[in-house]
């Protein structure tokens, strides 16, 4: 039986058994339905969840249990010649097998017995029915791929076997319990409350996960190359090594990367920290309603447009410009009509940037600014303070912390944004402080790494690692602080 | 208290001159110029909206339509099956030579010599290379043809659509542009007989991945992103609003709570980057499901979109004013019920615009996906989510980077398609808000 087809069946059984519990609690309430401590309802639910959900946690811890047993033990059965030849080979050796495994479920009888004589040649005739071979075959792996196929049908059989009987089983106990005085909606309700529990959960799985899985993999990029050499270094060849020729690794040095990610990130916010703060003010202060209802919303479409949009924009448009006017400008000035300004370019993504950020920085701030008390407002205007006043002199310090913890969230937000600087910064890693030039930055490394074939093995993928919890440590400072920044500044005024 | 009223008396007499004295008009000028800050910033934001989106429009638009051209073509069976091998050799009718008989029906409607070989190339040239498949696959689905002479529309190549609409600047010199004169004049002939035209471009919306642009489309690319959208919606809603009626209802204030707390407010500013990561290395790498598929981008997007939606649902539940939940604990119901059959519902038009809020984030989002190598070349429909895929926004990365011209009207108009779903989406979600909030 599949595994999608078990699947099915439980959740039949438990629909059925939801039908038969209800039934079941109207029988033993008689007529009188007050007699019964939970609704009907209630009850079905509690013998459907015992019918469903053991079956589901055995379905699942076996489908985890089974590969690994049954390939801890084809590993076993190769021969001592191959398990000695260490845990590559050995991997290799498996994978083999279970490709040999795949052919021969369809193959008949006759050509399998023809495979093992070695009368026909195992990778063609595996060829012929689809399946690729990545070595020639040899005789051990046929056996062991038979005992791999057997090993995997029993399991399959025994586990649906078990998993119906854990269904079953529940059920009846389930239905057992049913009588009138039973408690089944406070039954349901713990394991609601325990689904409830679960799903919140997942948020700290998420982080364990990020966390987890990036430092296992930065780990063995460290094993390969030594953090000082990283963390210090000032060049980035990574020299994508051919596969399998060790020794060959390039130079990994994050700061050419980092340097071009904070430069990028300054010229973004240099962008939109005035137009946008200036874009709050007015909208808090001097707006009309309806101006406000109408700029507002049609400034943080900005915000809502997805990043590729604008790396084509600056791709295609912004960067094209800023080259031919700068070949203009250069012209009248000198008379020599050569661009000084590259199409990818550090002013380039930061302008670009600089407008997406726009939107966050003004509705950030406008929500800040509004919650300063009416009171300091007043009585600035009271004093006989002209509105500008009243902003500068005393609104605007009020909010600062606000304001501050809000332009760290942007200024996250520029650190790790992508598609902007993959389309519009350009792939030189170098440090040099012209804007006008390309640069390059971490995420548009970590995308260049990990696009086309990967290897897991190899420093030039694993790097990426090592530079996405860089990244992940960088904006999850400023996050961190941030959040609390504007947490601290929301009680002082509530 | 007469010491006081005097000064009062003597300021109101005072000169006009000796009020400037305080700076009025300096500092109304400044209270202007305040203002003219903020207005213009305001504008600047505005501008370079309008700016984006003509932009990409004006680019864009001209991609809805494709230049195609419709001639009568003999299928002849001397070139389809000259041996007549086709009941035994089903390859036959696969490999046979298609381009001969569009190149046959373009010499004969152009009227061309066929032995002057540089003409008839530039007059096939015009034509796209994707005519092979297509009239092999009408061929094959109806092997009847061979031996009619059927009118077929092709599509025309992507310089000649170019060409046609306007795009080419004709006065630059010839041999620097790939359209030449001659074929200009035969387009020009073509179009007076009605032969050629322009027409509503289907194609974008069902064609697949190709280093063609005239056979590029994002059909492929939007049944993965369907398919994603899917697993995410299915995912993301139930597990954010379990996890937000948790949090919100029943947990009680504790360190671990807090942790959670803070935890999916920073999930929600992790860049999504960082998703891919995780997504590349737990479960293509770790679980071993397949690269590029579309069940592992749903599930990347789905964790990206979770605290963006336990944050709006939990807003959400805020709303609900706490007489709501006194009055049914006060009439026997359980907590549970209070909360499932009472403030739920009542939450629900505020969960569901936050859902919509981050499907849209999620349809828009191509970092994560180029990770778990959704940049792929995807020529077929994936028929489940566990085939190769590809998604729209990544569609549009890969055409941005190709370099022929005829790729930016694709991609604008890819563009296009996209912001017009998320424009549906967010307009949706403002409906919503509108129809059934509740102010208490």
């Amino acid at each position: 039986m599949s595994t999608s087809l078990l699947l099915l069946t439980i959740l039949l059984i438990g629909l059925v058994a939801y039908f038969a519990g209800r039934a079941r609690s109207l029988a033993v309430s008689g007529s009188k339905l007050a007699t019964l401590h939970s609704l009907p309802g209630y009850h079905g639910s509690y013998v459907a969840i015992w019918a469903v959900l053991p079956a589901a946690l055995v379905l699942a811890a076996w489908l985890i249990a089974s590969p690994l047993y049954i390939d801890s033990s084809v590993r076993s059965a190769l021969p001592e010649t191959v398990r000695n030849q260490g845990a590559a080979t050995v991997q290799l050796a498996l994978g083999q097998v279970k490709a040999v495994a795949t052919g021969l479920a369809r193959l008949d009888a006759k050509e399998i017995e023809a495979v093992k004589t070695g009368s026909v040649n195992l990778r063609e005739t595996l060829a012929a029915k689809g399946v690729a071979l990545a070595g020639e075959g040899e005789p051990f792996m046929v056996e062991a791929a038979e005992q791999f196929n057997a090993m995997r049908g029993f399991s399959r059989w025994l586990m649906s076997a078990v998993v119906l009987l854990a269904a079953f089983a529940g059920g009846v106990y389930a239905i057992r319990n049913v009588t009138a005085r039973f408690r089944a909606r406070n039954q349901v309700e713990r394991v609601m409350l325990g689904s409830l529990i679960v799903a919140s959960s997942i948020a700290i799985l998420t982080t364990i996960g990020i966390i987890g899985s990036m430092l296992s993999e930065a780990g063995r990029f460290f094993s390969m190359v030594s953090p000082a050499e990283f963390f210090f270094g000032t060049v980035w060849d990574p020299r994508f090594a051919a596969a399998g020729s060790e020794g060959s690794s390039g130079q990994f040095g994050l700061l050419p990367l980092l340097g071009g990610t904070l430069y990028i990130a300054f010229v973004a916010m240099a962008f939109a920290v005035p137009i946008g703060l200036f874009a709050a003010i007015y909208m808090a202060e001097y707006a009309s309603p309806r101006l406000r209802s109408i700029a507002k919303p049609l400034l943080e479409v900005l915000a809502g447009i997805p990043t590729i949009v604008y790396g084509f924009f600056a791709l295609v448009t912004v960067g094209p410009f800023l080259r031919d006017i700068s070949a203009q400008l250069n012209g009248l000035l000198t008379g020599n009509y050569q661009n000084f300004i590259q199409a990818q370019s550090v002013l380039t993504a930061g302008i670009v940037m600089g407008i997406m950020l726009i939107p966050f920085v003004s509705s950030l701030s406008d929500d800040i600014i509004t919650q300063v008390p009416r009171a300091l407002r007043d009585g600035s205007l009271g004093l006989g303070a002209t509105r500008s006043e009243t902003v500068k002199k005393v609104i605007l310090p009020a909010a600062l912390p606000g304001i501050v913890g809000a332009l760290l969230l942007t200024a996250s937000r520029a650190v790790g944004e992508t598609m902007i600087v993959v389309l519009a910064a350009g792939v030189a890693a170098r440090m040099q402080i012209n804007p006008f030039e390309p640069m390059t930055t971490v995420t548009v490394k970590i995308v260049h790494q990990l696009t086309g074939d990967l290897e897991f093995t190899s420093p030039q993928t694993l790097v990426a690692f090592a530079l996405g919890i860089t990244l992940f440590v960088i904006t999850l400072g400023l996050n961190i602080y941030a959040l609390y920044i504007v947490r601290k500044y929301r009680e002082q005024y509530e | 208290m007469t010491d006081v009223a005097s000064p009062t008396v003597r300021v109101s007499t005072r000169p006009a001159e000796s009020r400037r004295d305080i700076g009025i008009k300096r500092r109304y000028a400044a209270e202007r110029r305040f203002r003219a800050y903020g207005i213009s910033a305001i504008a600047i934001g505005l501008f370079f909206l309008a700016v984006l989106l003509w932009s990409v429009v004006s680019k864009g638009y001209t991609a809805f339509q494709q230049t195609t051209i419709t001639l009568p073509i003999e299928f002849s069976e001397k070139v389809i099956d000259p041996k007549n091998e086709r009941a035994t050799d089903p390859k036959q009718l696969m490999t046979a030579n298609y381009p001969l008989l569009v190149r046959d029906a373009l010499v004969k409607q152009l009227g061309i010599d066929p032995k002057k070989r540089p003409l008839v190339k530039q007059a096939t040239d015009m034509v796209s290379d994707s005519v092979r498949t297509q009239l092999r696959d009408i061929v094959t689905a109806d092997p009847s043809v061979i031996g009619k002479t059927i009118p077929v529309t092709l599509l025309a190549d992507a310089n000649i659509d170019s060409a046609f609409k306007g795009q080419i600047d004709l006065s630059v010199e010839e041999s620097k542009r790939k359209v030449k004169d001659q074929q200009v004049a035969w387009m020009n002939e073509l179009a007076d007989a009605g032969v050629l035209g322009k027409s509503f471009n289907t194609g974008i919306f069902t064609f697949g991945a190709s280093s063609r642009p005239e056979a590029a489309g994002v059909g492929v690319a939007l049944v993965g992103s369907a398919y994603m959208m899917l697993i995410v919606l299915v995912l993301s809603l139930p597990i954010g609003v379990a996890a937000s009626i948790y949090l919100e209802e029943f947990a009680p204030k504790n360190r671990l709570t807090d942790l959670i707390e803070v935890n999916i407010n920073n999930l929600a500013a992790v860049p999504s980057i960082v998703y891919g990561l995780l997504g590349l290395a737990v479960f293509v790498n770790f679980a071993g499901m397949p690269r590029s598929a579309a069940l592992v981008g749903g599930f990347v997007l789905t964790l990206m979109t979770l605290p963006t939606i336990i944050i709006a649902t939990r807003a959400a539940l805020k709303a609900v004013p706490p007489s709501i939940r006194s009055a049914a604990l006060g009439l026997g119901a359980s907590k549970m019920q209070t909360v499932f059959h009472h403030v739920l519902p009542l939450a629900m038009p505020g969960v569901l615009t936050g859902t919509i809020i981050g499907l849209a984030h999620a349809l828009g989002e191509t970092a994560p996906l180029l990770l778990i190598g959704m940049v792929a070349f995807v020529v077929d429909y994936p028929g489940s989510p566990l085939e190769p895929a590809t998604a729209l926004p990544v569609q549009i990365y890969m055409w941005a980077n190709e370099a022929e011209r005829a790729f930016v009207e694709r991609t604008s108009g890819a563009i296009i398609i996209l912001l017009i779903f998320l424009i549906v989406m967010n307009l949706g979600a403002i409906l919503l808000r509108r129809r059934f909030e509740r102010r208490w």
